[in-house]
């Protein structure tokens, strides 16, 4: 079902004004060269935004929601007219074709969602038969964009572009901390995230010349209750380092695991996936969730309209996480307004070519211009390696984005006080 | 893989299939003795995990000094449930008290999901990260906690069954309803204790289970599956089967995981399933019917 009064109680408190000032969004439209308020165009967008807001896709399926509410204010005060009209695909491609459907007979302009894989590629053909233009906001899946869909945009990376990012990014740890592991042993799960994202590591690892072998690779189910033979299994392989394909409940579990069985390697880190960098990881694990890392896009450090997204969504959600989901959903309601604002209508052709025709250098993701290619893929995108540090997911490389230090190896997890 | 990694294995599979023992004997208690299927069982057991959660999460109670009190608490629901509704169903048709169940399932499901949300809760203890290590074997804090008490907890209702006056009313009630009636035994109100006493079972492994697992509303269709595999496989009302069916069911797990693929891991519990379904279908240790 789908339901327009899902805006937080957080947001309702702030009026436009307190939050303009909080935010200092109009100082940043004059830095930035944002549109002004009178260019708005006369009709609103009505915008689809289908996620997992309740299944076991819940918790970053909200994470994704705060992310696509918590700029409206900021998005309004810059010009943009834009209204959300929000659908739960409840973690089920089936029920995200349904609401796909409903939110167009609703009478929404365009869809973004929907973060997990398969949902995504279910809406987007809901999309290509009405005809309606769909900003993918998160999702992996490599046919999302080599399908030949003409009405799907992707802001962000395909398995093996995150793959490929990922991987590189080993090189530069090894070279940033003068330490080269030999072996590594791989833990992912095994939906069509993760069996995408194997099929980009096994295909890239050839090709990169990557310093390291995977030595055991190991699938599991992303709703797996117990991780205990999986870990088990990883730690007699003997390997240097951990890679891992994760979301967030089972990256919980899985170094928990590792803790009680005493798994001690170089580190744990991921060539791209979520769960590493989550407040509910972070708050689960304490001290054993420090010197994860996960090399993954990330919000680009030099860009003021990061800053300011990042220190309203703390002030407004000091419990959650202001993660990749939020960035990446906050671009996508940002790159769906500013398409409607070029178009100057809401017709679904219209809106369509103006995607096409996107050029936002002023983003909060790392990469450049958001800009997509002929098959609706914004190349543009670009992997930092994140580590937790002091409880803190950190920006540790590439250098020129660096927060702090990449910590590899990892200390022991007895040695953590 | 050497010997001590299969033996790491093995007891992992050993202490996680006690508590699953624990969480079916609520089920072959309730079918033993009233030949009613409970397809409410997991929904049950995710209520007891709340229960447990909320008493660590507001009184800091942990989950195994909680137990009485959350097994209590099922107690009174079980048996309440038995006395108002489904003691009006025992002699309806099979497919009736399977609809009956199921609805009491549905509406828990959903009632936890209003209440709670679809968030997945675990709670966090200093031995959530600890571990024994005998020689080479390294064993899980909390695994050998929740196996000891499944054990103390079964073995407790072995006793109640066998040494007491009520279990032996109980036992005589399964064995013949009619003769039991005949003798002046109040079958209903020892019909509702044996609800009452299953679902007592079921509080304490949700209690347990917290320990080892986090708790959201869509885990009880798992975990009511898993129920009935373990019992299956036991055999239907026998206590020992269900252990019995637990241990295995936990072991195979464990090392279908090593031998085959972690990711098929319940796939082989399936298969055994159904290699008991042909080759002994009342149950390792069940009765011909």
């Amino acid at each position: 079902m789908s339901d327009n009064a899902t805006i937080p109680s957080a947001l309702h408190a702030l009026t436009r004004r307190q939050f303009t000032a909080a935010a200092g969004a109009g100082a940043l439209a004059a830095s930035i060269g944002l549109p002004a308020r009178s260019a708005r165009a006369a009709t609103p967008l009505k915008l689809g935004v289908l996620l997992p807001r309740s299944g076991h896709l819940a918790l970053i399926g909200q994470a994704c929601q705060r992310g696509a509410e918590i700029g409206l204010p900021m998005l309004r005060d810059l010009g943009y007219t834009i209204e959300l009209m929000n659908a739960d695909t409840e973690s089920n491609p089936d029920v995200g074709r349904t609401q796909a459907e409903k939110l167009i007979r609703e009478g929404a302009h365009m869809l973004m969602g929907c973060f997990d894989s398969a949902t995504t590629l279910a809406v987007a053909g809901v999309a290509e038969q009405k005809g309606i233009p769909f900003v993918v906001n998160i999702a992996a899946e490599p046919k999302l964009t080599e399908q030949g869909f003409k009405y799907t945009f992707r802001n962000f990376p395909s398995a093996g572009m995150l793959g490929k990012g990922g991987l590189l990014l080993y090189k530069d740890m090894f070279a940033a901390s003068g330490v080269t592991p030999k072996t590594a042993v791989l833990l992912h799960i095994n939906d069509s995230f993760g069996m995408g994202m194997l099929a980009g590591i096994n295909a890239l690892m050839p090709k990169l010349d990557l310093p390291f072998q995977i030595v055991e690779t190991i699938a599991y189910d992303p709703k797996a209750r117990d991780l205990s033979i999986e870990v088990a299994k990883a730690k007699a392989a003997k390997a240097d380092f951990v890679m891992t394909v994760t979301r967030l409940n089972d990256a919980i579990l899985l170094v928990r695991e590792m803790v009680k069985q005493q798994v001690d390697t170089m580190g744990i880190t991921s060539p791209g996936s979520p769960g590493m960098y989550d407040k509910q990881f972070l708050k689960a694990l304490g001290k054993y969730a420090d010197f994860c890392s996960v090399n993954i896009p990330w919000f680009d450090p030099k860009q003021d309209m990061a800053g300011v997204l990042q220190k309203t969504f703390e002030k407004a959600y000091p419990d959650e996480s202001c993660d990749l989901n939020v960035g990446f959903s906050f671009e996508g309601v940002l790159i769906a307004a500013d398409a409607h604002k070029r178009a100057g209508s809401t017709d679904a052709a219209a809106l369509t070519e103006a995607l096409r025709a996107t050029n936002l250098a002023n983003r909060v993701m790392l990469g450049g211009a958001i800009k997509f290619e002929a098959n609706g893929q914004n190349m543009n995108l670009k992997s930092a390696v994140v580590q937790n540090l002091g409880g803190k997911p950190t920006v540790v490389l590439p250098t020129e984005s660096a927060e702090a230090k990449l910590v590899f190896p990892a200390p022991a997890f007895k040695s953590r006080g | 893989m050497d010997a001590t990694f299969f033996l790491n294995v093995t007891s992992a599979g050993l202490l996680t299939g006690l508590v699953y023992g624990l969480m079916a004997l609520g089920l072959s208690v309730i079918f033993g003795v009233m030949r009613v299927v409970n397809f409410a069982h997991g929904d049950m057991m995710v209520v007891a995990m709340y229960a447990a959660f909320l008493l660590f999460t507001k009184l800091g109670i942990q989950p195994v000094p909680a137990l009485p009190l959350v097994a209590g608490g099922l107690f009174v629901l079980g048996y309440l449930l038995q006395r108002l509704v489904i003691n009006r169903f025992l002699g309806a048709t099979e497919h009736i008290q399977f609809l009956l169940l199921l609805s009491i399932a549905i509406i828990i499901t959903n009632g936890v999901l209003m209440v709670f949300g679809p968030d997945a809760r675990n709670i966090q203890l200093d031995a959530s990260f600890e571990s024994y290590s005998v020689g080479p074997l390294v064993l899980d804090k909390v695994r050998v906690i929740a196996a000891i008490t499944a054990g103390g907890v079964a073995a407790l209702l072995w006793a109640f069954f066998r040494y007491t006056t009520t279990g032996t009313a109980i036992r005589a009630c399964a064995d013949n309803p009619v003769g039991a009636r005949v003798v002046g035994l109040n079958v209903e109100q020892l019909y509702a204790v044996t609800f009452g006493i299953g679902a007592a079972c079921v509080g304490a492994a949700g209690c347990l289970l917290l320990l080892l697992v986090d708790v959201h509303p869509h885990l009880s269709s798992d975990y009511t599956l898993l129920g009935f595999i373990i019992v299956i496989l036991g055999g239907l009302g026998s206590l020992g089967g269900a252990l019995l069916g637990g241990i295995l069911v936990g072991l195979s797990e464990a090392l279908s995981g090593v031998l085959i693929a972690p990711s098929l891991k319940s796939m082989f519990s399936f298969g055994l399933l159904i290699l008991v379904l042909l080759l002994r279908p009342q149950g390792i240790l069940g009765k011909k019917p």
